[in-house]
């Protein structure tokens, strides 16, 4: 066997632009590795220096289009943690609804648009309408679901507007909202081809066992709040997540890594949240699981597509409940503004979201952290390729290229976010 | 026409809202790709083609030398180019760090500088010739239809230029400013989102950026009696479209 160079200098299907270089000697071990983000970073954390705490939402919903919902609610929680504000359960339920909507929208992106056509021998989606077209369209058809929910809950399914410091400026209507319920009913059978999609379809095998961390909460399945937990014992406060989280910069990534302090890398997203808050998913996601015969907890990164399947048979369970229970009365207390400190962590569709602010007298920011989800798995993606791709070695070039390529889309990474 | 019209998407600094509201048009999308031959779309294909495009739509703004050089060789590629979105058109959100010194925002993240390439950010029309503009944050997805079907008919996109008044006036909204004293941006700013926030009780905040000939100074001064200081009404401008010569006063130094 000669050396073998891996050079992918644009990742496709994936949202931003990254890269992936492996050097590999004769004797088959990797000499050099690199998962290369070089999307050119905004500097969020520098300009929203200035800004006031009732605009972070919005400003902060622009460091990603495809999760904006997730910043929107993580900067929202951080704020109202920053000046002591504890919002209605009908605002808690609605900021659920509308993630919930966009965990949809973008793990269904992930899985039909971004990962499929890999798994079926496809260059893309485009040329799967001439031979399997009815997937495509329940592809369309549940992005368009988890679309259409964020649309009537905030306003806009892009960026949108509804969702401020304690509260929504406007509330859906409740007819709207009981054709949404209908419309929720009849994904399920979808949901369902979903799962058995993914659970039959041919995935490498690999396993590596690392850290797996997720929001998690013992009286729901965490998205919006709860407490940060891993696999290997964390159990942290939002507030004091940088007592235990820490980022690195790497001279060929725009993009921080963050690894646990004193420890190694650490995986968020959907198999770290299905394997940390199993118990947590509805019984149907739970029934459709055990039809899969794929165990939990499960350490092999192909899976990620499955657990987003069974994520999403519970994400329609849990928007059908909210939508029965929501009062939808208006309400809408002032705030005061004070200075203070506030971190808030939420379940992005591709993991973990962390947003910290100071706050002055003013409500105006003096300082901001952000860590998104593929910054804090960049560096579990290398240690992953790092071992997987030596299982590979014996298959040509292009495969292994391609082998690696689909690992890091099993991820979803979402590059803008990670560089912000 | 023979061939189906070549469309290419392109991505530069950015978030990809723009690239997903493309998406988010599911009921047409097959409809779509029945009519145009989509060659390049990283973020959806695998195989792409880089030799020319019919319509090259370019979301995100110019924040590299390697993105001045890339915007140069996708115009010379491309019959139609389109800003597509208000980062393509003018910076968008991002611009706001073009008042802060390049090396105190990049400071302000990395740890070592050196191997950060940023400069200020700036719309493709700094750097190339733009046959059209797609406005919003994100751009309208019924603006895009607009576009490709235009295309084919080989006729000039019906795209708005009046203020976001007009559509609440078109749908009935109580004016914001006058009847709750709130800070709506809406006098100076293009319509073509359909009055979205005036409509749900939120003040319009400019993302599609400036209308035709705003009267920005008027709406300054609106604010600053309405209660709003200096330093809020400079936020105001200095947002979505601070870079552009219509809001650049407002947006101050």
């Amino acid at each position: 066997m000669g050396e073998i160079n891996i050079d992918v200098n644009y990742l496709a299907r994936v949202e931003g632009r990254g890269a992936l270089h492996v050097r590999i000697a004769k004797d088959g071990k990797v000499k050099d590795l690199k998962f290369r983000i070089y999307e050119p970073p905004r500097f969020f954390e520098s300009f929203l220096i200035g800004r006031r705490y009732d605009e972070l939402m919005e400003l902060t919903s622009r460091i990603c289009g495809i999760c904006p919902v997730a910043h929107q609610i993580t900067a929202l929680r951080a704020v109202e943690n920053a000046l002591g504000v504890e919002p209605s359960q009908q605002t808690k339920d609605l900021r659920k609804l509308l993630a919930i909507s966009a965990h949809i929208q973008s793990n269904v992106l992930s899985m039909y648009f971004l990962s499929l056509p890999d798994l079926m021998g496809y260059e893309s989606i485009i040329p799967m309408t001439k031979d399997h077209l009815h997937i495509v369209k329940r592809g369309l058809k549940l992005k368009k679901l988890g679309n259409d929910i964020t649309d009537l809950i905030g306003g806009r399914a892009v960026h949108p507007v509804t969702a401020v410091v304690n509260g929504f400026t406007a509330l859906p209507s409740k007819n709207k909202l009981q054709v949404t319920r209908k419309r929720l009913k009849e994904a399920k059978q979808d949901a369902y081809d979903t799962v058995d999609l993914f659970s039959e379809i041919e995935i490498p095998d690999f396993k590596r066992k690392c850290e797996h961390m997720a929001m998690s909460d013992p009286k729901e399945y965490a998205i919006n709040r709860g407490r940060f937990k891993s696999t290997e014992g964390l159990n942290v406060d939002e507030m004091n997540y940088r007592n235990y989280i820490s980022e690195e910069q790497k001279s060929y990534s725009t993009a921080l890594h963050s690894h646990v302090k004193n420890r190694d890398s650490f995986m968020v997203g959907p198999l770290p949240r299905v394997n940390i808050n199993f118990n947590q998913l509805s019984s149907d996601a739970k029934d459709a699981t055990k039809r899969s015969g794929v165990k939990f907890p499960n350490f092999n990164p192909f899976i990620s597509h499955l657990a987003r399947a069974i994520e999403l048979v519970h994400n329609i369970d849990e928007s059908i409940e909210i939508i029965d229970r929501v009062p939808l009365k208006k309400e809408r207390d002032e705030i005061t503004c004070k200075s203070g400190f506030g971190a808030a962590i939420t379940e992005a569709p591709r993991g973990s979201l962390y947003h910290s602010y100071e706050l002055d007298n003013n409500g105006i920011v003096r300082k901001a952290d952000i860590v998104p989800p593929t910054a804090h798995n960049a560096l579990n993606v290398e240690r992953d390729i790092n071992e997987f791709v030596k299982n590979i070695l014996d298959l040509p070039l292009d495969e292994i290229t391609l082998k690696c390529e689909m690992l890091i889309r099993a991820y979803d990474p979402c590059i803008s976010c990670s560089t912000h | 026409m023979n061939e189906k019209p070549k469309i290419a998407i392109f991505k530069f600094t950015g978030c990809a809202g723009c690239q997903l509201e493309f998406l988010h048009l599911e009921e047409i999308f097959l409809d779509i790709l029945e009519l145009f031959d989509i060659s390049y779309w990283v973020m959806v294909k695998r195989d792409n083609d880089e030799t020319g495009w019919d319509i090259s739509l370019v979301e995100g703004g110019i924040s590299t030398p390697e993105e001045i050089e890339e915007i140069k060789q996708i115009r010379m590629k491309t019959k139609f180019l389109v800003a597509f979105g208000d980062c393509a058109i003018g910076g968008c959100i991002p611009s706001i760090r073009n008042w802060t010194p390049q090396l105190d925002a990049e400071s302000q993240v990395y740890r070592d500088t050196s191997v950060i390439q940023s400069t200020k950010v700036f719309g493709i029309g700094e750097y190339v010739k733009v046959d059209a503009i797609l406005k919003g944050c994100p751009a309208h997805r019924d603006t895009i239809v607009e576009l490709l079907k235009s295309a084919l008919l080989e006729i000039r996109p019906r795209l708005r230029q009046h203020p976001v008044c007009v559509e609440c006036k078109f749908r009935d909204n109580a004016c914001l400013i006058t009847s709750k004293k709130m800070a709506c941006m809406g006098p100076v700013t293009s319509a073509g989102c359909g009055a979205i926030c005036p409509s749900l009780g939120r003040e319009c905040e400019g993302c599609f950026g400036p209308m035709s000939n705003p009267n920005t100074s008027a709406l300054a001064s609106i604010f600053k009696d309405l209660g709003f200081n200096e330093k809020d009404i400079k936020r105001k401008f200095r947002k979505y479209a601070g870079m552009s010569p219509e809001f650049r006063k407002e947006a101050g130094h």
